[in-house]
């Protein structure tokens, strides 16, 4: 069978080609988007990935499985511990671990508390994006506070390679409680100035609301999801749907859009950090005293076999499948990426739009490029 | 419109209050590292018998994602003169700073409390060559980090280098080499 290359939908030759990136300071990272545009309006979008392309999943081959949770920090960089936690939650079900309550407590609060300050970002660019200069500024002092507090509990801001195999490296500090009650009324604060100083902003909704708009099944066909398809008005998480670690006992809501244009998904954003924070009081109110790791050999051997997981990332569905020859390396490991597959949305999403809200469209999805390109 | 002045309200409160940002070299407004927070890897020195806790016995370099280092192991002369335990002894350690992605599994790993996270995280160096450290200043660094923590071996007992008089007819179990395993 031949392939054959797909007749370009060229409209005619007066349309103008304009090249996104991969250096443009708007596209989120090293990520090019060519948009061909009539006048004002997109005709034809195609995104290019590859730029960060590092061949995490070919490395994870070569690396022993406590190794490779380095490589997952550096998959979804902006939300680490989420990677993280997919990947271990994954090698504990091929090796059928039982993780201590304890570690699983540990566990919820941080990713909680990472998908916060994922969000935060996504508050402060998504801001940006729109032609507001200050919202960074907040969604970056909200998420520093996080990342102090991560620094204190796993010894680095960022790639923090803190949840292990059976677990997690070390116990809380002595003060975490003291300083988590700090530092979630400092949140609480901080989401609701941040909440105050952008959502009725008419500015800000004249440029995202009806803009980007996709609708649920259309979303779903599109392989969508979190944030994004929830916005569509899909209640679908994977927290809820397939409850994975502990998110079984818990209760919070699942915030929903209606219209599934750049405002929802930008608001069902700041309602979930608002249902992050009570998970992260139900979780700590449940953590009692005990070991924080599961009794695992230093090097990890899971038996021959295969694995699937989804997690719920801050960005979507994070789904690692993971294949064991029985080594104590891994035969194959693939990525699920929640980026990747809502970035296929973005040619229907930016088709017809104005140029000007194509910035705010790619923005609204959330893309971290370490996770598209891998 | 009045969605507008409600946002301008919050800027207008933030004008009011100090600055949460500082310049960044600065060094009356650095911010402390956590106490937990890992930087560099550094070697600790047992200041008892005064050489490193180091054996050189490699597990550390085997274990490193990125392949960040390397060491070459020798006869401890201490050993043979009954000052220390360690029968083993490092001679020669490098670290690649540059390509170290500060993850701690070399920590995890060590069984001699031999290699600690400073709090050393600055990576400006005037030379091209300035992150390969040796083992003289990777000593220097892990002294600087035990000074400030009051460091102390996990296991001391076990990893300490001071000799133990043992009753006569039992054999001497020796910190370092594989008999510390």
């Amino acid at each position: 069978m031949q392939f054959q290359q797909q007749p370009a939908q060229q409209a005619d030759s007066l349309d103008l080609m304009v090249n996104m990136g991969p250096q443009h300071p708007s596209t989120h990272g090293v990520f090019r988007l060519v948009i061909w545009i009539d006048g004002e309006r997109i005709v034809r979008a195609e995104p290019h990935i590859g730029y960060l392309h590092r061949g995490s999943e070919k490395l994870c081959e070569g690396e022993q499985y406590g190794q490779i949770i380095t490589l997952f920090d550096r998959l979804d960089y902006v939300s680490n511990l989420n990677c993280e936690l997919a990947f271990c939650l994954t090698v504990e079900k091929l090796m059928g671990l039982e993780v201590p309550d304890r570690a699983s407590c540990i566990r919820v609060v941080l990713c909680e508390l990472n998908r916060i300050a994922s969000h935060m970002l996504f508050y402060g660019v998504f801001g940006l994006d729109a032609g507001a200069m200050t919202p960074i500024l907040y969604g970056f002092r909200e998420r520093e506070r996080v990342q102090s507090l991560f620094e204190r509990v796993t010894g680095a801001r960022m790639m923090h390679n803190y949840i292990r195999v059976g677990g997690v490296k070390e116990d809380l500090p002595s003060d975490f409680a003291e300083r988590l009650g700090e530092l979630t009324a400092l949140l609480r604060a901080g989401i609701d100035e941040c909440d105050e100083l952008l959502t009725n902003n008419e500015l800000f909704l004249s440029r995202t609301k009806g803009v980007g708009a996709i609708g649920g099944s259309e979303g779903v066909d599109y392989g969508l999801s979190g944030p994004s398809l929830r916005a569509a008005g899909v209640a679908e998480d994977v927290r809820v749907s397939e409850p994975y670690s502990i998110y079984d006992r818990f209760d919070y809501g699942i915030p929903v859009g209606t219209y599934g244009d750049c405002f929802d998904r930008y608001y069902v954003r700041m309602e979930e950090m608002r249902q992050s924070l009570r998970i992260v009081d139900q979780a700590m109110e449940q953590m009692e005293p005990g070991p924080v790791s599961a009794k695992v050999r230093r090097i990890a051997r899971p038996p021959k076999g295969e694995a699937y997981l989804r997690t719920e990332s801050p960005r979507g569905d994070f789904g690692v499948y993971l294949v064991s020859d029985g080594s104590d390396k891994p035969y194959r490991v693939k990525v699920r990426a929640p980026s990747f597959a809502n970035l296929q949305a973005l040619q229907r999403l930016l088709r017809g739009a104005y140029v000007a809200d194509a910035v705010v469209i790619l923005g609204s999805i959330d893309i971290v490029l370490g996770e598209v390109d891998r | 419109m009045i969605g507008f002045l409600d946002s301008l309200l919050v800027t207008v409160r933030t004008a009011l209050r100090r600055p949460v940002t500082a310049q960044y070299p600065d060094p009356s407004k650095r911010q402390p590292v956590a106490e937990g927070f890992m930087g560099f890897p550094a070697l600790t020195w047992d200041e008892d018998v005064r050489e490193p806790y180091c054996t050189g016995c490699m597990v550390c370099v085997r274990d490193c994602p990125t392949q960040c280092m390397s060491a070459v192991m020798d006869d401890n002369p201490k050993h043979a003169e009954g000052a220390s335990r360690r029968r083993k002894i490092v001679r020669e350690f490098e670290i690649n700073l540059g390509r170290c992605i500060l993850c701690g599994i070399c920590v995890d790993v060590c069984n001699f409390d031999a290699i600690e996270m400073s709090h050393e995280h600055e990576l400006s160096k005037y030379e091209r060559n300035g992150n390969r450290v040796d083992l003289t200043r990777l000593l220097e660094m892990g002294r600087a980090y035990q000074r400030e923590t009051g460091w102390g071996p996990s296991q001391p007992k076990k990893n300490s280098g001071v000799p133990v008089e043992k009753p006569a007819g039992e054999r001497e179990k020796s910190a370092g080499g594989a008999a510390g395993r």
